[in-house]
């Protein structure tokens, strides 16, 4: 890419000032996606002291659902004036920000809201999402999307000398993160032993390197900057987006060590006016511990190919020099499918002081990025207190 | 459009070539198959046939529920292309990054409706390495 995509999008031109998570982890038998985005999303206004009927901007994203900005409206009795059900895999609803911000700035809706449900662990996965047949990958029989993922893990491995023991590190770190929150799926302790240990899945992963198969959903709420500042909770800002697509199928993407993070990033940097080494709270998504390392690099914390020594000796564990993935990640917390929504949940909790046990001190900026399909679509959010703006 | 990319492709395979496309605008090879160059836009794709030589660029063992353990890669075509397959004739486990491999067809088999399922490439280590 050239130039920056979101030249037109202000720093701070919008706040996030609702957010809350549905119902997790196995959710009451019947309960379906738009129930789950129904509720994220009549939390979320009582999060921000708003009313359901104040919403006139809709964006979500399902695979249960083709229609999903249909159903959903109908649900809710709403007929938004701005609508998008833009859908690119995990990182859907951090796309969904930077549209959102875009639309509050042209005036295209005053509130806007983002919001997700998955009954994939209820379901069960092959029925919440329904596999594309691909005559070029389909006949080796990848058992998607891991396989993908192990494939950049070997090449990572291969050129860095990165050992699944740092791999187990980041599983392990998102373990102690979710033993602080109360809402995570994961309740014991994990060791680098037993992760090594676990059922192979893909090599070099076992199951312990792998995100969890929970359901979920959730939603956010945005607002002009005016407007944030007469609702209920400190407005978090939206201080910069990126957004960066490499290829769709892991044959195709053109460099295994490097994801579109570096491009993503970058943008989101330069649209913020920060660096790494400025944020406080970082919230990656995990959906194999591979991926951690990966963005870490590429977003700016380490250099590329030191990522696996980087997540070594606690570092991003609780207690330790940055702090990663704190409610627990993908691979502890919750992962209902589509993880991102989670990610930008979990800042803005961060930002506002409100996570308790697993609270970062003093956090005035955050960074969430999401990742979709098999490192194929990636979009970074950079968030910051009213200081910050 | 009398006859598709894949079905260009297939055809191919199922005369044991590994065939593949070459964009003479982009002076680059092109895979998979497709109508529009991805590199330059063009619609003037050409075919040719690969020598069927290739090196591992990414590997895994994929552990099914039942059955056994089983390879799938990443292979780089020395023609300049990348494409998802499958090295045999040796443990998967052994199947190296940077390995040198010589492509076949696997050949077509009967599936369970009675259909065939289609020929595709897989690989076998190059035994002299070239």
């Amino acid at each position: 890419m050239t130039g920056p995509i979101n030249s037109g999008l202000r720093r701070g031109g919008a706040a996030i000032v609702g957010a809350a998570e549905s119902d997790l982890g196995h959710v009451a038998d019947g309960l379906n996606p738009i129930d789950l985005m129904a509720q994220g999303i009549a939390r979320a206004v009582e999060d921000a002291g708003l009313k359901l009927r104040d919403i006139d901007g809709l964006l979500c994203a399902t695979t249960q659902s083709r229609t999903s900005g249909l159903n959903l409206s109908e649900y809710l009795g709403i007929s938004p004036r701005f609508i998008d059900t833009t859908i690119l895999g995990g990182s859907s609803f951090m796309f969904h920000v930077a549209h959102a911000v875009a639309a509050l700035q042209l005036g295209l809706c005053e509130i806007a809201s983002i919001a997700y449900g998955s009954t994939q662990r209820s379901v069960g996965r092959r029925q919440a999402s329904v596999r594309e047949i691909n005559p070029f990958e389909t006949p080796y029989r990848p058992f998607l999307p891991s396989t993908a993922y192990a494939l950049a893990a070997s090449r990572h491995m291969h050129e860095f000398g990165t050992t699944r023991e740092q791999m187990a590190e980041v599983a392990v770190a998102a373990r102690q993160w979710a033993l602080l929150n109360p809402a995570a799926w994961e309740k014991k302790p994990l060791t680098v032993q037993e992760v090594l240990n676990a059922r192979m899945v893909s090599y070099p992963f076992t199951v312990r390197d792998i995100c969890l198969v929970t359901d979920g959903g959730g939603a956010i709420i945005l607002t002009s900057p005016e407007r944030a500042r007469s609702l209920k909770k400190p407005p978090v800002y939206v201080l910069g987006c990126g957004q960066e697509i490499t290829h769709a199928n892991i044959s195709s993407m053109p460099d295994l060590t490097v994801t579109g993070a570096a491009s993503s990033g970058r943008e989101a940097y330069a649209m913020a006016g920060l660096a790494a080494k400025d944020i406080d709270v970082v919230e990656l998504y995990d959906a194999f511990t591979i991926n951690t390392i990966l963005f870490l690099e590429d977003l700016g914390f380490c250099a590329k190919g030191e990522g696996g020594q980087f997540v070594t000796g606690g570092r991003i564990a609780p207690g330790g020099a940055l702090p990663v993935n704190t409610n627990g990640g993908g691979l502890s917390y919750c992962h209902p499918g589509m993880y991102g929504l989670f990610l930008l949940i979990e800042a803005v909790r961060q930002l506002r002081g409100e996570c308790g046990a697993r609270q970062v001190k003093d956090a005035a900026t955050a960074i969430a990025h999401g990742n979709g399909g098999v490192l194929s679509s990636q979009s970074t959010v950079i968030l910051g207190t009213q200081a910050t703006v | 459009m009398e006859q598709s990319p894949l079905a260009i492709y297939q055809a191919h395979l199922d005369k044991g070539e590994l065939a593949y496309q070459w964009s003479p605008e982009a002076g680059r090879a092109v895979f998979y198959p497709r109508l529009v160059c991805p590199y330059s836009g063009s619609t003037a794709l050409e075919w040719r046939i690969a020598s069927g030589l290739g090196t591992v660029y990414a590997t895994t063992v994929t552990h099914p529920q039942q059955g056994a353990p089983y390879n799938v890669a990443l292979i780089d075509c020395d023609e300049g292309f990348r494409l998802m397959s499958r090295v045999e004739d040796i443990d998967p486990m052994n199947v190296r990054i940077g390995l040198r491999v010589r492509f076949r067809t696997h050949k077509p088999v009967k599936s369970k409706d009675g259909g065939e399922e289609p020929a595709y490439p897989v690989f076998v280590p190059a035994e002299d390495g070239r």
